[in-house]
Parts: structure tokens; C-alpha cells; sequence
């Protein structure tokens, strides 16, 4: 058997959190993508008509296909294109959770640099996750 | 004999990588020039995943993320615009670091607290390399990315590694934040006390780092190791692994800029994701088979003709 006593608890921890957010994602999106591209589910823009905006900037590609911007696409997971964002998204917001679950490890240790540095990683995540900010060509 | 049809076979291997890898790279140039109205819609996710597939293969053993091979590659020579080709390549170096991430860390090969601090530098300034590069015309980003993609084939052509820097004495930060580590190498059987130095040199490159993931869509691993192993100090693996690890949070906070944009197309993402991942799997069981230096080197040139087409294609001069 491996020996891990040199790995720290919170260590283990997070990669516990991110091996379980990392997979359960990664399934949500196969799951997603299978339902889009096999019709199970409508999509906004059809399939044969991708070809005709995927080459466009993306504020072209909106204004012509009519697509959401910022977190609208979750009101319309029924349709195959933003079904597949649903696990996207499980991908991209995996490391709060972990940050959230070591940061009583730290706590309980008296570690509030590293508190304050979770905070900070967590708030940066959030702020990129909120939709706030934006940019445009 | 064995042996001898184990080094043909091997060498066969890598040889076959990159002839399909550019061989899917030049057809696809082909028929994005033909027109793609000609071209079935299901086409084009389909060569995306097998070029990733092959993508994946070779990123494992030549040391660089997917990442920075997906985006000049895909943006080069398949007719996506390069605003969602960087929104992918975000998504790939992303599902390529969640999914190595926790055997590193549970192996100690990356190490939390070497690795917080600087991803949340990287990953605030990633957000602002993200903004700026969707707000800036698109040939400036491909010019820019052609010249970022020949800086790195000069920096993996030149760069050295060391295994085990001298690290004289940790500097005050870098002891405030406790970032050292045990590391058990397996080949020596031995477990290695390390610190950092130059803590905050190696911080403030970061916030570079972070910006350039988030402007070009691409994974950094390529700019964290030498940081982290020759400025920093870090064992080689230790900075390999540390690295992966901080674009779990480097790349996700930029991909959220790409998503809420609108700049993120799961008929790209995702056949790019799974193709990734699937080669990166066979990347890593071929790691002791593959002669690394043999794939870097492959590597290299590759990046050099999609750098150089990058480049053209941003100045109007090959598109």
C-alpha cells in the first residue's frame, strides 16, 4: 500500500472534491452532447446550419443566431446546444467546491493566511462565474 | 529482436502521430479552402476529435499541455472563428488538468500550498487576459498568438530542466506561506524535503502567465514549469504536477469569461474535451514507450508551422 502520510489532509481533501467533481462533469457533458447530437433533445440552431455561423465573432454569431449571453442559457437547458453547457459549467465551477471544503481544514488549524487565500481564489471564481463582467469586440 | 521491434515500433508510433496529425491539419486547411458548404456539418466535429485524439497522444510525452497545441492547430487550419476555437482550448487544458489533478495531488506531485497562492494571481489575471483578448480584433489575437506560439518553440528549444534545484535558503514569503513540501521519488525510493525562493518574482510572473491562458485560450504548463522549476526551485516533477494543478483554477476562471460571452460552442468544446482526454490516456500508457525527446522535437516543428501560419493568417497573408 501507497504511502501517503506526507500528504496533508487538506490535500486529500481537495483532490478527493476535485476527482469527484471532475468525473461527475465529464459525464453530465457526454450525456448532454449525445442528447444534441443525436436530436434527442431540439437545438437553437440546427446542426446542418452551424457551419454557417461557427465561423463569425462571437457577437456576430449572437446577434444572428438570437443565442443568450451570461447565464440565460440556464432557462434553456431543454434544447441540445445549451444542454451541453449544463456539464461546461459542473467543469468550470468543480474547484469552488473543493476550495469551500478545505477551508475549514485551515480554519480549525489557525491557518487564516491560507483562509484568506480561499477566499480570495473562491471570490475571483465568483466574479468570473457572475456574468459581470464583460467585453466585447 | 524483441528489443529491436520494440524501438521500430515505438519510434513507427510517434512517426504515425505526427504524419496523421498533420495530415488532418492539411486536410482540413484543404477543405476550409474547397468551402465548407460542401462539407457535411458532422465533418468537421469528427476531425476535430480525431486531431485531438492525436493531439493528446503526443502532448503527454513531449511535456506541454493540450492546450497550447489545440489552439494555433485548430485555429489555424479548421473554419472555426478563433473566439470559440480559444473558448474550447480553455475547456481542454481545463478537463486535461481536472482530470490528472487528483492522483497529483494525492501522490504529492502537487502541492496545495505551493500552488494557491500563485493560481490566484494567475487566475484574477486570466480573467483580464480573457476581456481583453474577446475585445480585440481578431487578426491582432492571431498575430499575437503567432508570436506568442514562436516565443514558446524558442523556449522549449532552449529551456533547461533540473531535477532537483539548489535552493540555497527559502525567502521570507515564501516561509510566511509555508510553501515547501515532502516529495517521495519513486526512482530513488527516497522521500526529498523541498522549498521555493524567489517567491515573489515567481508571483508577479504568474500574473503574465495568467493573462496570456486567458487571452489565447491556451493551458500554461508550458510558462509554470520553468517558472516554478528553474526561478522558483521546485523538483522538476513537483513543478510538472504543481502546474497541471493550477490550471484547474487558472483556466476555469477565464472559461467563465468565454462562457458568459456566448464564446464556448459544445459541438467544438466537446469532441475536442473527450478527444483529449481519450489521447492524453494513451499519451500517458505510452510515456515509458515513446522517446520523449523524439515527440518534443515533433512537437516543436509542429508548433513552429502553426505558429508561422498563425502569424500569416493574422497579417492577411496566408488565409
Amino acid at each position: 500500500m501507497k504511502d501517503n502520510s506526507h500528504i496533508s489532509v487538506e490535500q486529500q481533501r481537495y483532490a478527493t472534491m476535485l476527482n469527484w467533481g471532475g468525473r461527475s462533469g465529464l459525464a453530465i457533458l457526454i450525456v448532454s452532447f449525445l442528447a444534441y447530437v443525436m436530436g434527442w433533445l431540439p437545438a437553437h440552431v440546427a446542426l446542418d446550419q452551424l457551419p454557417n455561423v461557427w465561423t463569425l465573432p462571437v457577437d456576430e454569431y449572437l446577434k444572428q443566431t438570437g443565442s443568450p449571453t451570461g447565464w440565460a442559457w440556464l432557462s434553456r437547458l431543454g434544447e441540445g446546444d445549451f444542454a451541453g453547457l449544463f456539464g461546461i459549467a459542473w467543469l468550470s465551477g468543480a474547484t469552488l467546491l473543493c476550495l469551500l471544503s478545505v477551508m475549514p481544514i485551515y480554519a480549525k488549524r489557525r491557518d487564516f493566511v491560507f483562509v484568506i487565500i480561499c477566499i480570495i481564489a473562491l471570490l475571483v471564481q465568483v466574479l468570473a462565474a457572475s456574468g459581470m463582467l464583460h467585453s466585447g469586440h | 529482436m524483441t528489443n529491436l521491434f520494440r524501438s521500430i515500433s515505438k519510434f513507427d508510433f510517434a512517426v504515425l502521430s505526427f504524419v496523421a496529425l498533420t495530415c488532418f491539419a492539411l486536410t482540413a486547411g484543404a477543405v476550409e479552402s474547397v468551402g465548407q458548404d460542401t462539407v457535411a456539418w458532422w465533418v468537421w466535429p469528427l476531425a476535430l476529435f480525431v486531431t485531438c485524439f492525436f493531439l493528446g497522444i503526443v502532448a503527454v510525452p513531449s511535456g506541454v499541455g493540450g492546450g497550447v497545441l489545440f489552439v494555433p492547430i485548430v485555429g489555424g487550419f479548421f473554419p472555426f472563428h478563433l473566439d470559440f476555437v480559444r473558448g474550447a482550448g480553455l475547456l481542454v487544458a481545463l478537463a486535461s488538468a481536472l482530470a490528472a489533478g487528483p492522483s497529483l495531488l494525492r501522490g504529492g506531485l502537487a502541492n496545495l500550498r505551493l500552488a494557491l497562492p500563485l493560481a490566484v494571481l494567475a487566475s484574477a489575471s486570466s480573467i483580464v487576459g480573457a476581456m481583453v483578448g474577446l475585445a480585440i480584433p481578431a487578426n491582432i489575437v492571431q498575430i499575437s498568438l503567432g508570436l506568442t506560439i514562436l516565443g514558446i518553440v524558442i523556449l522549449m528549444s532552449l529551456a533547461k530542466k533540473s531535477e532537483f534545484p539548489e535552493v540555497p535558503a527559502p525567502d521570507r514569503l515564501s516561509t510566511i506561506l509555508s510553501m515547501n513540501g515532502i516529495f517521495h521519488d519513486a526512482a530513488r525510493n527516497q522521500k526529498i524535503n523541498w522549498h521555493v525562493h524567489r517567491t515573489p518574482l515567481g508571483l508577479t510572473l504568474f500574473l503574465g502567465i495568467g493573462f496570456l491562458a486567458g487571452m489565447f485560450g491556451m493551458g500554461a504548463g508550458w510558462a509554470n514549469v520553468p517558472v516554478l522549476n528553474l526561478l522558483m526551485g521546485a523538483p522538476l516533477k513537483v513543478s510538472a504536477g504543481t502546474s497541471s494543478f493550477i490550471l484547474t483554477l487558472v483556466d476555469s476562471s477565464a472559461a467563465w469569461i468565454y462562457l458568459n460571452k456566448g464564446a464556448v460552442l459544445a459541438i467544438i468544446a466537446v469532441p475536442s474535451i473527450i478527444g483529449m482526454m481519450l489521447g492524453a490516456t494513451i499519451g500517458a500508457r505510452l510515456l515509458h514507450v515513446l522517446k520523449a525527446s523524439v515527440v518534443r522535437k515533433m512537437v516543436i516543428t509542429l508548433l513552429l508551422f502553426a505558429g508561422v501560419r498563425a502569424l500569416l493568417k493574422g497579417l492577411g497573408i496566408w488565409l
